[in-house]
């Protein structure tokens, strides 16, 4: 199979010019800037994502140092309120979601067998939309009366007609963004259906690619209703219209109906690639097939589609019937049936496996396990009435916390140390990778773990001060804190060090992984399968 | 903690005039004021941290675990609901993780493991689906009962609307006619470190809901601006108050006592400073306190009809505006730039009179200023505007009288 990359250049204009690659980057910085190579965008993608989760992490940082004590010692509440709105922004779009979408532009041409992504100038604009996005956002902090301060949920009319006037430049930067993940997802939808490899049917596609297929999918659904949302605030903050102004006969709950039915699906969109890292890795380093594929597939496809009438279980406090009640209670709590199912599958691919710890096999089995206490408390939140304990309070942010941080987040690491060595061609450092992740591990529970209790016991979210009797989970919470944003400068670090050098990689480097992608040498060539390998 | 607010804030406070004729907390307005300052400020988080790490005083407060059982029925049995979901994943979760970690200990390669080739099983497949719906069935059965339950608003005794307001309750008792706000207690400097925190720091009020024990008071939550919640634990009631709506939510108190509770949904700048306390007493007591109130009522509204001097009206206008406007403009009037204007020298409040009672009264549209009229009594009303035209140098010697306010209310907008 290597052999096929090596000969890639298809041109025959230019096939005289023997001896060496000519279709290799660009030199100097134009190479990023008109790159429509799937794994420059795929890299760009992921640096982007890294950067704006190290902003996103300051902030969380400025949230927990406030929090560490009763009363306020460093920001005031108008301004906690913008970190706790933006930390939730950044992460959400800025983070998390490009470091999904990095990672497939990376991955899924190679794992399908295609050479390159279907679209790759639109693969392009895609990418090159988020920084200016992101730099609008973050520029409303510096604007008179300071950057959004509603919550990422933004609900109005706090976000409409109480909002600082930046939320303009917020609606428009969010527009952005939602440009940006719906050409992405058609991107990924067009590569996946029409550029597999010959042989490769569906249900022979990797995890991940299926997986990320159907995220597109939910993206293309949901991100216009967004939009729309979003264009509805600008027409009432602007343009006169009611839409969310009960005084002008609109109704401020149908914004938090549409919010959430962008909103729900949102969670999964970043939870399902998730899903398909983890289940290439646990295979992989437990030297065993995959428990329950096609069960597999068919549990993330019924998790998406369950994820469009499970919405308003985020608005249970706002004065639904009791029908609507007890229809959104047992439909989320049918959520937890699919996803059950992929916990038990991972376990049981582990059983009887040959099990090694390397790095991306620590993150996934930590993936695991409190991914899982994420879902455990979710089921929880299900219950209506004990929801109304529930909503609003430090559970919740204990809640999406441990499904996005050791959820989300560290699949996304998992997925970096397991892919490393193919990006780079060089091993990672593993006792620094082993560092990184208990280091990760002892942080991500001090934080949010005890987020639980102090819910429980009463303390509301989005508060910048609190009562008394919370004061000592909080300041075992802003340690945990601390901790884990400062290990993640170790990834860093840990990053660069093998992107520089480091023992050579091979072209699989681990014993029991599989896919096309582990058939291509390491370093991946500039350009890989422009002849479709052969599937059996 | 003291030393490290000093060394952030020194700097400011030094270049600010020291001649406000109102006393006011210049710590917390310097940093309300420039952001950017705060955000470069940040840039020495992690030194603080430490600073604060070292100077931390011994934190009084309990290692509170679980929800409360509450004082009610409805709480007891969403307490039990929480109980048994919570020992359910408890369960499902050791055995889940417990034949993980069995494998991983047994399964490894460096203990010779060869790995086996099983990877389906439509059985076992089929087996944990069934399993986990059951059990989930299970459990929507008893949460249906007690959902029911808490949605049946019928036969109650007492009913009192409550009002969301930035960043205040309101309660109105529809039958009895008592009608007050409920405003956060806890003194600035304690918020800014500067006094000792007291034990119900941040959940305390000047007007508690009092309400009776053994009766079924409905509740009718609605909002004047944005969206606010309404939680009190030990009741299990939170629901949200919207603004065009009116929510139902009900409770019947087994035990006398104070309970507290908090806003729960992000209302803006203060969401985390209104709290609510409810003091649920015996019913005798209950009609004893509903007869005072309904006197000092009458009595209240007699003084409308007495002449005021202005230095009476300015001191009784300092309370209201600390209570009612200082949140925004804040206790030197000077506003936060950009968000809430300053009433310093404004021409409303030094020149036009007119204008300044009309947007008091009736506030002013797209904007955080409400509508007081309908909020205040004249008399605190007139107080209120008399004290901002003579107030950090606006020295109109203006007087607004109650008769002016009634005038102004009786013409409307």
């Amino acid at each position: 199979m290597s052999d096929i990359a090596q000969s890639t250049s298809q041109s025959p204009s230019k096939s005289d010019q023997s001896g060496h690659d000519h279709h290799g980057p660009a030199k100097g910085i134009t190479r990023w800037i008109y790159t429509t190579n799937h794994k420059d965008i795929g890299t760009l993608y992921l640096w982007f994502s890294f950067i704006m989760f190290l902003t996103g992490g300051c902030m969380a940082l400025v949230i927990r140092s406030e929090l560490f004590q009763p009363g306020l010692q460093l920001v005031q509440p108008e301004f906690f309120n913008q970190m706790t709105t933006m930390h939730g922004l950044i992460m959400v779009f800025g983070a998390v979601m490009p470091a999904f979408v990095g990672l497939a532009n990376w991955m899924i041409p190679m794992m399908v067998g295609a050479p390159d992504m279907a679209l790759p100038r639109m693969n392009n604009l895609s990418f090159w939309i988020l920084p200016f996005a992101f730099a609008m956002l973050l520029s409303t902090l510096l604007m008179e009366g300071g950057g959004p301060n509603f919550g990422w949920t933004f609900y109005a009319p706090l976000s409409t007609t109480y909002a600082p006037p930046s939320v303009t430049f917020f609606i428009f930067s969010v527009h952005m963004m939602g440009i940006s993940s719906i050409m992405g997802a058609i991107n990924v939808i067009a590569t996946i259906l029409n550029m597999r490899a010959p042989g490769m049917t569906l249900m022979k596609m990797p995890l991940f690619v299926w997986t990320w297929l159907i995220t597109a999918f939910l993206l293309i659904a949901v991100m216009p209703v967004l939009a729309g949302v979003i264009t509805m605030m600008l027409m009432d903050i602007h343009f006169g219209t009611s839409f969310f102004d009960a005084g002008g006969g609109g109704d401020p709950v149908l914004f938090q109906h549409l919010f959430w039915f962008f909103g729900h699906p949102e969670v999964y969109i970043m939870i399902l690639p998730a899903f398909g890292i983890i289940s290439h890795i646990v295979p992989a380093f437990s030297r065993k097939r995959l428990f329950g594929y096609a069960s597999m597939v068919y549990a993330t496809a019924s998790i998406a589609l369950l994820s469009f009438i499970v919405w308003a279980h985020h608005m249970f406090t706002v004065g639904l019937p009791l029908a609507g009640e007890l229809f959104f209670m047992y439909s989320t709590m049918l959520i937890a049936v699919p996803t059950g199912v992929k916990v038990f599958n991972w376990v049981s691919t582990m059983f009887r496996g040959a099990m090694t710890f390397e790095t991306p096999m620590l993150f996934a089995i930590g993936f695991i396990v409190l991914f899982t206490i994420g879902g455990f408390s979710g089921l929880m939140l299900a219950i209506s009435p004990a929801d109304f304990q529930y909503h609003d309070t430090y559970f919740v942010v204990a809640h999406f916390h441990y499904v996005l941080v050791p959820g989300a987040v560290f699949s996304i690491i998992a997925g970096a140390y397991y892919w490393l060595p193919k990006w780079t061609g060089h091993m990672y450092d593993e006792c620094l990778g082993k560092w990184h992740f208990w280091l990760s591990m002892i942080g991500v529970n001090l934080t949010f773990f005890p987020m639980h209790f102090i819910g429980l016991a009463g303390m509301p979210r989005r508060i910048p001060d609190y009562a008394l009797q919370f004061a000592d989970f909080n300041m075992i919470a802003s340690i945990g804190g601390f901790l884990f944003g400062f290990s993640q400068l170790l990834f860093l670090y840990i990053v660069i060090k093998c992107i520089r050098g480091g023992k050579q990689a091979e072209a699989n480097p681990w014993e029991g992984a599989e896919g096309l992608e582990w058939e291509v040498p390491s370093p991946a060539p500039y350009h890989t399968f422009s002849t479709p390998p052969e599937v059996k | 903690m003291d030393t490290v607010c000093k060394r952030t804030q020194k700097p400011c406070a030094a270049s600010m005039p020291r001649s406000f004729p109102v006393s006011e907390d210049k710590r917390f307005l310097l940093l309300a004021g420039d952001q950017k300052a705060q955000l470069f400020a940040l840039l020495l988080l992690p030194l603080l941290m430490l600073a604060q790490l070292l100077a931390a005083p011994k934190a009084q407060a309990d290692w509170e675990l679980n929800m409360p059982v509450g004082v009610t029925e409805i709480s007891a049995s969403v307490y039990n609901l929480h109980m048994t979901i919570f020992w359910i994943c408890v369960v499902i979760g050791l055995i889940v993780f417990g034949v993980m970690f069995w494998s991983i200990l047994h399964h490894r390669k460096s203990r010779g493991a060869k790995a086996a080739s099983f990877h389906e099983s439509t059985f076992v497949e089929i087996l944990w689906t069934v399993i986990p719906l059951l059990i989930l069935v299970g459990m929507a059965i008893p949460a249906t009962a007690t959902l029911r339950q808490m949605y049946d608003t019928s036969e109650s005794e007492v009913d009192i609307q409550i009002t969301g307001y930035q960043w205040k309750w309101r309660y109105q008792y529809l039958n009895e006619e008592i009608d007050f706000f409920s405003n956060l207690t806890t003194p600035k400097e304690q918020i800014n470190n500067q006094a000792e925190k007291t034990e119900n720091y941040l959940l305390e009020v000047d007007n508690p809901l009092l309400v009776p024990v053994g009766q079924k008071i409905r509740f009718l939550l609605t909002s004047n601006d944005v969206i606010h919640s309404w939680w009190v634990p030990d009741f299990a009631v939170k629901k949200d108050a919207i603004p065009g709506f009116i929510n139902e939510a009900w409770t019947k108190i087994d035990k006398p006592g104070i309970y507290r509770g908090q806003c729960a949904e992000l209302c803006g700048k203060d969401h985390g400073f209104m709290p609510i306390v409810v003091k649920a007493v015996p019913p005798e007591e209950y009609q004893n306190w509903v007869a005072e109130q309904q006197a000092a009522k009458a009595a209240k509204t007699a003084s409308a009809a007495k002449e005021w001097t202005l230095e009476e009206l300015v001191a009784k206008g300092e309370q209201v505006y600390n209570t009612a406007c200082a949140a925004c403009h804040q206790p030197n009037g000077m506003g936060i730039p950009g968000a809430f204007p300053a009433l310093k020298d404004s021409p409303l409040a030094t020149k036009d009179k007119e204008g300044h009672i009309r947007i008091v009264l009736f506030g002013k549209a797209g904007t955080a200023m409400a509508a007081y009229g309908s909020q205040f009594d004249p008399v605190d009303l007139a107080a209120v505007i008399t004290y901002e035209r003579n107030a950090w140098g606006n020295n109109t010697g203006e007087m607004v009288t109650p008769q002016d306010i009634q005038q102004h209310l009786k013409a409307g907008q």
